[in-house]
């Protein structure tokens, strides 16, 4: 047996701990946002958190996430409120088909906690390894700078153009 | 629209109970009760049969068509509630059941009719005979581009105008007050003198005793309120939150699942496998022969997937067990020399006397253009969950073509096609791939055989090697030009013609025009891939056309200009992306600017590129794109298949190949059939005209125009002609010293004709 800590809940599952973490979230533990794509890590389908991380699920073995807090897609969302950036996702109209998407929300996630005003480079290199068939980049790319916190930099050629609103918009960046 | 949509189109019914049923692509009979049962739960009356009013006042559409992202169940719900005058609010969709009576018939006759009218003494015969057409071909097919232009044209909007104004006509009758005084908005209805109003709720019922209109009167695009609006997408909230339900998500009672084998080589059959190296292995139930396949049924499908490839299955040899790449271009090329030699190409289309013109021109240019094989790669490998037992199957899968999957699997089991349900789910990608149906016939016969309920799914390995792949494709381009520099006559060679019939013809003024095909089978099985036969001939003749263009001296989208003058549309939509392109705008050296234009599924679509290209190879920095597909339903939705569509034929250009070897599919996963990723995504700008024209589709038309596209602006960077995709395959060293000397067509002299 071997316990795994999934969405915040300790369970117990009985398989060979040589297992891809994919197949039993989705089999064992029923949870089937997460989702299969190519099975050797090189399409981001089914991107988790491991310790916050980012984490390919299809390539990590069951028994190497043993004391470690995995999150899923299911697990994003808190009281009934979407994760901002699940919000931004839909404010964006970002997913066509939807297949790929959890993957992609997972790893912007992971990347807004790390770095809550990524860049243009910043947000290629963190969504690289997340392919969208349907070719939704431009709309992933607005989605994560709708959810991410404006740099003071940002925040000043805001400012530039709307003057009026200087101290406001500083207010809300220092609270 | 002629009469014979509005004819025919409409049925009326009575459900048991008396509440109205209009059936809508349904005719002759009353058939519609036997709808009811179908689509109707408790509290519901059938009111159409794209459409319902609940007792909450609630409106659901019905709609028959599935779901892959493509954005058709939000804009054909839109365009039923808008004729209806409903509350956006109060607006559902469901899917129709893949069951016959739902065949889409509007689908059938808009595709087969080409959207033609016909004299009003053939209605009849036209109506009853493509009803019958439609049937048998069991459709219910989500592909062609023809959700909005077929079903959502004849069949949704015309539902909801016939059923507002069998509620109209109903509350006029209960009120005794003129029905021309009733107004409708909001899923209410009100007469403003007499201060009445009710929900249309409390005349469903009514509203089915009387006949419904015969010529029900749609809207004028000045009185939408629901369409032209880009509404959020009804299937997205469940797709950013892991709850919605993809054919590989369904989990049945008692379920195994199995991973499959099939033979490398189509046409081999399994001639022999021993099993027992599988059945040893942990959690596996059992091992499963098909008859060009093998398949290990198991408790979960990383051990079925790891059984299975423990096996050494014996397959049979093949006539195809020689075949490469450059064997089947080789046979391309013998078999388009001998149609020439023995005089016998297919004619596609002639023209004036494009081959003596060429002869006797002044100048003439020649280059042969060549595509790969491609695979559709849809997110989500090919699946499909299957119970079999008393005689009967339940199929749960994301199907294009889910009636079709019914009557398939039937086929398969034998068994009388009422004996099979299929549950249909959203589709992980579709692109043509999800309307053939074999992972379902494979989970139908292997839970058959194995006894349990099985859950296949394929290997990412297993989708791309048997896919029904986009054909490998080659055309010879013959150009001729007198002493003024203008294009006289054009000849065009290919291989292989599938559909859509007209994708391989240009819409330019060209006086002699020869185009002409050979058919050179091969082995490799053909499917239908985002814009189809648009997809190869949209690059060859754009691009040659560029080669036109530099050969006459021309500035490329000027002589498109100039040869599309009798056409307006063509050459609004041209001048629009041109227009916010930049065209004429100066390119920095190592930079490009290439345009396309390509009319397919009814929908113009202009596409100028912006590339840059360096030793290291092209990057594509900028596409804009124009898009006239009469009338945008949904225009964010509309702006977003053609970012799609670019994208999707964006990767094809960029990296798509896929190459045999020993008969067999080479490629297998994501790294070595590489995708465009956001690193070279570029940024794209869509453009809409709302012409007003008829219909056109949106789902495919966004994908031809960006491989030549590309290819003229590689050219126009570097001077260096793209013929053969993909551009990764081309060498970008020459790059080490900037020379911006453009290279020469060739000519035939050159070649030494």
């Amino acid at each position: 047996m071997i316990d795994l800590n999934i969405n915040g809940r300790v369970v117990q599952v009985d398989v060979d701990p040589s297992t891809p973490l994919l197949w039993v979230i989705r089999e064992q533990l029923g949870l089937t946002g997460t989702k299969f794509g190519c099975g050797i890590a090189q399409c981001g389908a089914c991107t988790i958190h491991m310790n916050g991380a980012a984490v390919r699920s299809c390539v990590t073995p069951v028994s190497a996430v043993a004391g470690t807090a995995i999150v899923t897609i299911e697990g994003l969302a808190g009281d009934g409120h979407l994760h901002p950036v699940q919000q931004a996702w839909i404010d964006e109209q970002v997913p066509q088909c939807g297949y790929c998407q959890s993957g992609q929300i997972m790893s912007a996630v992971a990347l807004l906690a790390s770095n809550p005003s990524p860049d243009d480079t910043a947000i290629t290199e963190a969504m690289q390894g997340n392919i969208c068939r349907c070719g939704m980049y431009g709309r992933i790319r607005k989605a994560i700078q709708r959810a991410s916190v404006p740099t003071v930099d940002q925040l000043e050629s805001a400012v530039s153009i709307y003057e009026p609103s200087l101290a406001g918009l500083k207010e809300v960046q220092h609270g | 629209m002629g009469k014979w949509t509005r004819r025919g189109l409409i049925t009326a019914g009575v459900v048991a109970g008396g509440a109205l049923a209009v059936g809508v692509a349904i005719r002759p009979g009353h058939r519609v009760p036997a709808l009811a049962p179908l689509v109707a739960g408790e509290g519901d009356q059938l009111v159409n049969t794209w459409v319902m009013i609940g007792s909450d006042n609630t409106v659901t559409a019905i709609v028959p068509h599935s779901e892959m992202g493509q954005g058709a169940q939000t804009a054909l719900t839109q365009m039923l509630a808008d004729e209806l005058d409903a509350d956006w609010n109060l607006v559902r969709f469901l899917e129709a059941p893949a069951e016959d009576e739902f065949a889409n018939y509007a689908v059938g006759r808009g595709f087969i009719l080409g959207g033609q009218t016909y004299p009003a003494f053939l209605e009849q015969t036209i109506d009853g005979a493509f009803l019958q057409v439609t049937k048998a071909m069991h459709l219910q097919i989500t592909g062609g581009s023809a959700s909005i232009r077929a079903t959502g044209l004849h069949g949704m909007r015309m539902a909801g105008a016939a059923a507002r104004e069998m509620l109209a006509a109903a509350a006029a009758e209960a009120w005794n007050v003129p029905v021309s005084e009733i107004v409708t908005r909001d899923s209410m209805l009100s007469h403003a003198s007499t201060g009445k109003s009710a929900t249309y709720a409390e005349f469903a019922a009514a509203a089915g005793a009387d006949a419904p209109p015969v010529h029900p009167r749609l809207k004028t695009s000045d009185q939408f309120r629901i369409m032209g609006r880009s509404v959020p997408r009804i299937d997205i909230p469940a797709k950013v939150d892991g709850s919605a339900m993809f054919g590989i998500d369904v989990v049945v009672p008692g379920m195994k699942y199995a991973a499959i084998q099939a033979a490398p080589v189509l046409g081999a059959k399994l001639k022999s496998v021993d099993g027992a190296p599988a059945k040893l292995m942990p959690g596996v139930h059992s091992v499963v022969e098909l008859e060009d396949a093998v398949a290990v049924v198991a408790d979960g499908w990383w051990q079925a997937k790891q059984a299975v490839a423990a096996l050494t299955p014996i397959w049979s040899e093949t006539p195809a067990d020689g075949t490469s790449t450059e064997s089947i271009y080789a046979a391309f090329k013998r078999d388009m020399d001998q149609a020439v030699a023995n005089g016998n190409e297919e004619e596609d289309l002639r023209r004036g006397d494009a081959r003596n013109t060429l002869k006797s021109a002044h100048r003439m240019i020649e280059a042969v253009y060549r595509v790969p094989y491609l695979a559709h790669a849809c997110m989500e490998p090919m699946n499909a969950t299957a119970l079999v037992a008393d005689g009967k199957c339940e199929i749960w899968l994301g199907s294009q073509n889910p009636l079709g999957t019914k009557h398939a699997v039937a086929g398969a089991l034998g068994m009388e096609a009422d004996r099979v349900t299929v549950h249909n789910h959203l589709m992980g990608g579709g692109f043509g791939r999800r309307a053939t149906d074999d992972a379902s016939l494979q989970a139908a016969l292997i839970a058959s055989k194995a006894g349990v309920p099985v859950k296949l799914i394929w290997s990412r390995e297993e989708d791309m090697r048997h896919d029904h792949y986009r054909p490998a494709a080659t055309s010879l381009f013959r150009a001729a030009f007198d002493e003024s520099g203008a294009v006289i006559a054009w000849e065009n060679q290919f291989v292989d013609k599938h559909e859509p019939r007209e994708a391989p013809h240009i819409p330019y003024a060209v006086q002699n025009q020869f185009i002409h095909y050979t058919n050179s089978p091969t082995h490799i099985r053909f499917g239908p891939w985002r814009s189809v036969d648009h997809s190869q001939h949209g690059f060859f003749t754009e691009a040659f056309f560029d080669e036109v263009a530099t050969a006459a001296g021309k500035d490329p989208f000027e002589l498109r200009r100039e040869l599309l003058a009798d056409k307006p549309r063509h050459k609004a939509v041209l001048e629009l992306a041109a227009e916010k392109a930049n065209w004429s705008e100066r390119r920095a050296s190592g930079s490009g600017r290439g345009i396309a234009f390509q009319e397919s599924f009814g929908s113009m679509v202009a596409t100028v590129a912006d590339v840059t290209v360096t030793k290291a190879g092209v990057r594509v920095n900028k596409v804009v794109c124009a898009v006239d597909c009469g009338f945008a339903v949904s225009p964010d939705g509309l702006a977003a298949q053609m970012e799609s569509g670019i994208l999707y034929g964006l990767t094809a250009a960029l990296y798509g190949e896929i190459t045999i070897d020993k008969g067999a599919v080479v490629q297998g996963n994501f790294h070595d059939y590489p995708m465009v990723r956001m690193s070279d995504s570029p940024r794209i700008e869509v453009h809409i005209i709302n012409s007003g024209e008829a219909m056109g589709g949106g789902g495919e038309p966004g994908t031809p125009g960006i491989a030549p596209a590309l290819a003229n602006a590689i050219f126009d960077a570097t001077g260096h002609r793209i013929r053969e995709l993909p551009v990764s395959r081309h060498d970008f060293n020459f790059r080490v010293e900037e020379s911006d000397e453009p290279q020469k067509p060739i000519t035939l002299q050159q070649m030494g004709a």
